[in-house]
């Protein structure tokens, strides 16, 4: 089993997790994006419309563009989705400003819904996580 | 009567800044040492409600907090056209010594937070001689910047939300969920621009570094304190900033991240109440 399966696992359960949470998305209602979201060894072409994930696919796709994209190591996810994460892997611009995880693109749309996307990528942290 | 009512009470007192006049909103609980407390960046002093009422401190302390101009009651000046707003390390230093010598307070405890852990490194470089103790949370003397400040002031991004969810990621996971909802509610609330024009003297005119080496803890005890759970002002930040001070008193906090006072009021309590003691025991000797 590669180290990132059971991150990858989790951006699977991505779309039924937030599905399940009506407050995050009623947050982001008027978030429309398409973003590049996962790993570095393994990101997702992710489609969002009025808060909810209506496509994710493995990248890469074949010319299929993304607006910002979001990536960290897988370490660094499994760290993230504790519990109760360790200092300084608890949040995704903690893990952005130790050089964990990149942020790239044009990242209007993620800044905009910032508390969105923070959530959105920490609901695996309630299922257990990637460990 | 039956209703609890906290025992902190709100006015305004009128201060002159540099020669502009200001309307300064503090609260205060207490009597004894003069403790003035400082907010953080593109917050106000409902920061500090736990420490105001809790009667084991304000047995021996006068606690003060008020909200810098911009800030929470504190309106601009009357005489404010909207250019934009930026604290500088002149203009803060300035604002607090006019409050302090607004109330004749003799020779107070200052204790501050983030922006306020930053300037009171300033106070004990230039100023020791005025103040009875200096506290800073979250300080040091520089820390590396990690987003744009440029992102919390623009008209197509809401302000207090983006302002709220960058900070959010300061406070610990520990943190009680109504204590940090209560802390994120205050950066929603914020006047546009106002986060960012702190910023200026946080990121762009406070660096002290290289000027720390002057402070004089036999002159004024200085105690820095920082939680464990902030990248933004790293426990690193903090103890390479008081290797450089002869004297300083350094704590790294566990489980409280960038607001230790309001994000988790009992976790903090465990950490202030023996700097506040020692303070107290000094005093009486």
């Amino acid at each position: 089993m590669k180290k990132s399966d059971p991150v990858n696992a989790c951006f699977g359960q991505l779309p039924a997790l937030l599905e399940r949470d009506a407050a995050l998305i009623q947050r982001g209602r008027f978030c429309d994006v398409d973003c590049l979201l996962g790993s570095t060894e393994q990101s997702y072409h992710v489609a969002i419309r009025a808060g909810r994930i209506i496509d994710m696919v493995p990248a890469p796709v074949l010319m299929r563009s993304w607006t910002f994209g979001y990536r960290a190591t897988p370490d660094a996810w499994t760290a993230f989705w504790q519990p109760m994460p360790k200092a300084g892997w608890h949040d995704l611009l903690s893990l952005t400003k130790r050089g964990e995880a990149t942020l790239e693109g044009d990242i209007k749309p993620f800044m905009t819904n910032l508390q969105y996307f923070k959530d959105l990528l920490a609901l695996p942290r309630n299922t257990g996580g990637a460990a | 009567m039956s209703a609890y009512i906290e025992p902190m009470v709100g006015r305004y007192v009128h201060v002159d800044i540099d020669g502009t006049l200001h309307r300064i909103y503090f609260e205060e609980a207490g009597q004894g040492i003069p403790l003035v407390c400082l907010h953080t960046a593109g917050s106000d002093n409902r920061q500090w409600r736990y420490l105001l009422a809790d009667e084991e401190f304000t047995k021996h302390f006068r606690i003060i907090a008020f909200d810098l101009p911009w800030h929470g009651k504190s309106n601009p000046p009357a005489n404010w056209d909207g250019s934009e707003y930026r604290l500088t390390t002149k203009r803060y230093t300035q604002t607090i010594r006019a409050f302090c010598n607004a109330l004749d307070l003799d020779k107070p405890v200052v204790m501050g937070c983030s922006i306020g852990g930053r300037i009171v490194l300033n106070l004990a470089i230039d100023h020791a001689s005025e103040f009875r103790a200096l506290i800073g949370l979250e300080a040091a003397d520089f820390q590396a910047p990690w987003y744009d400040t440029a992102w919390l002031n623009r008209p197509d991004i809401h302000g207090g939300e983006v302002c709220a969810a960058l900070v959010s990621g300061l406070v610990a996971p520990q943190s009680p969920a109504e204590a940090r909802m209560e802390t994120l509610w205050a950066y929603q609330q914020g006047g546009p621009g106002v986060f960012k024009g702190d910023l200026y003297f946080y990121r762009v005119d406070g660096d002290l570094r290289g000027r720390t080496k002057a402070i004089d803890t036999k002159l004024c005890p200085l105690y820095l304190l920082t939680g464990e759970y902030d990248f933004s002002c790293s426990p690193e930040d903090t103890v390479r900033t008081a290797a450089g001070i002869t004297g300083a008193d350094v704590t790294v906090m566990e489980q409280l991240g960038h607001f230790p006072m309001s994000e988790h009021p009992a976790q903090f309590r465990r950490y202030i109440a023996p700097v506040l003691e020692t303070i107290k025991q000094k005093h009486i000797s």
